[in-house]
């Protein structure tokens, strides 16, 4: 049986398309959802993809948060389902409080978009097994939005869980605190991103590279071997 | 009807990049003495009906729900006396 993997559709989510394209890539069958369906179509994994959800209004990610199809994703989430945000999707994650902090605009106050470099510093989640700990890798980051915050008593468990996912190396493109690209849930399945690996999965675009491929294999194992 | 504000401000140990910008334009502009500057957020919510305690606690989950991310957000809610219309 194909795995089916859900890619909620906001009004104003730009990477859908993409996003469902990694994923067809990756070998998995992409399920378009809808910002209000009531139910998840008993999808295996969820992505919420990158863009403007609501015009980022209010705050990134915070008028998305209570959209119909959240209230599904929430609860299921929080039993194990495996969800990835990326970048206005990892806003949204936090806006839900499915991963803890925030994220405020960049501290230069301008859009960036640049190729990053990352370090995977947690190979463990459901969406970075076929990650070595420790690799650097190249995807792209566009954002205004992408600066990671949290009180001192929150970085410090997120550091000592291992639960920071990724961080930003060489360069903190955004005021992230601790150099801080993407966290997880204690549990390991919701993991939150702002660099954007649905765009670094072939060769004749982007980065050139497919760095951004092995979180889509990687829950594409997950889930055979589940 | 009734007017409830809802100030929102980012805080004090989050930094605030835009009230830094606004901060340092202000002695191109000939404003001296003005040491920090933090920039927030205020919702004016016109309520219908009479703004009792129980609206104003519904107003309150609003904020704290909605309004206002507390994870990095304090927010202050207050009626405010709405001039009565000449008719």
């Amino acid at each position: 049986m194909t795995t089916r993997i859900g890619v909620v559709t906001f009004p104003g989510s730009l990477d859908d398309r993409d996003t469902q394209r990694a994923i067809r890539i990756a070998g998995a069958e992409p399920v378009a959802l809808w910002h209000k369906d009531k139910d998840l179509k008993q999808v295996d994994a969820v992505v919420l993809c990158g863009g403007f959800s609501y015009g980022d209004y209010l705050r990134a990610g915070a008028i998305a948060r209570f959209s119909p199809v959240m209230e599904p994703l929430i609860e299921q989430a929080k039993a194990g389902l495996p969800v990835l945000g990326i970048c206005n999707g990892f806003q949204i994650l936090t806006e839900a409080h499915l991963l803890p902090g925030a994220m405020l605009g960049n501290d230069h106050l301008h859009f960036i978009c640049r190729d990053q470099k990352l370090r995977v510093e947690n190979a463990d989640t459901s969406w970075t097994s076929d990650y070595d700990a420790g690799q650097e890798i190249h995807i792209p980051l566009k954002n205004m939005d992408g600066r990671y915050v949290a009180d001192e008593y929150t970085l410090d468990e997120l550091e000592a869980e291992g639960r920071v996912a990724f961080r930003y190396v060489d360069f903190n493109p955004n005021g992230s605190l601790r150099d801080i690209a993407g966290i997880t849930n204690e549990a390991g399945n919701v993991v939150g991103l702002m660099p954007h690996p649905e765009h670094a999965v072939e060769p004749l675009i982007g980065t050139g590279r497919t760095d951004g491929l092995p979180f889509f294999t990687s829950i594409l194992k997950k889930l055979v071997t589940a | 009807m009734a007017r409830v504000v809802v100030d929102v401000m980012l805080k004090p140990e989050i930094l605030d990049p835009q009230g830094q910008a606004v901060q340092r334009a202000l002695p191109r502009l000939g404003f001296d003495g003005i040491s920090d500057v933090r920039q927030g957020k205020r919702f004016e919510l016109e309520v219908d009906g009479p703004v009792d305690d129980a609206a104003l606690a519904r107003i309150h989950d609003l904020a704290e729900s909605f309004l206002a991310n507390t994870v990095i957000e304090d927010f202050t809610v207050k009626v405010e006396e709405v001039a009565e219309a000449s008719k």
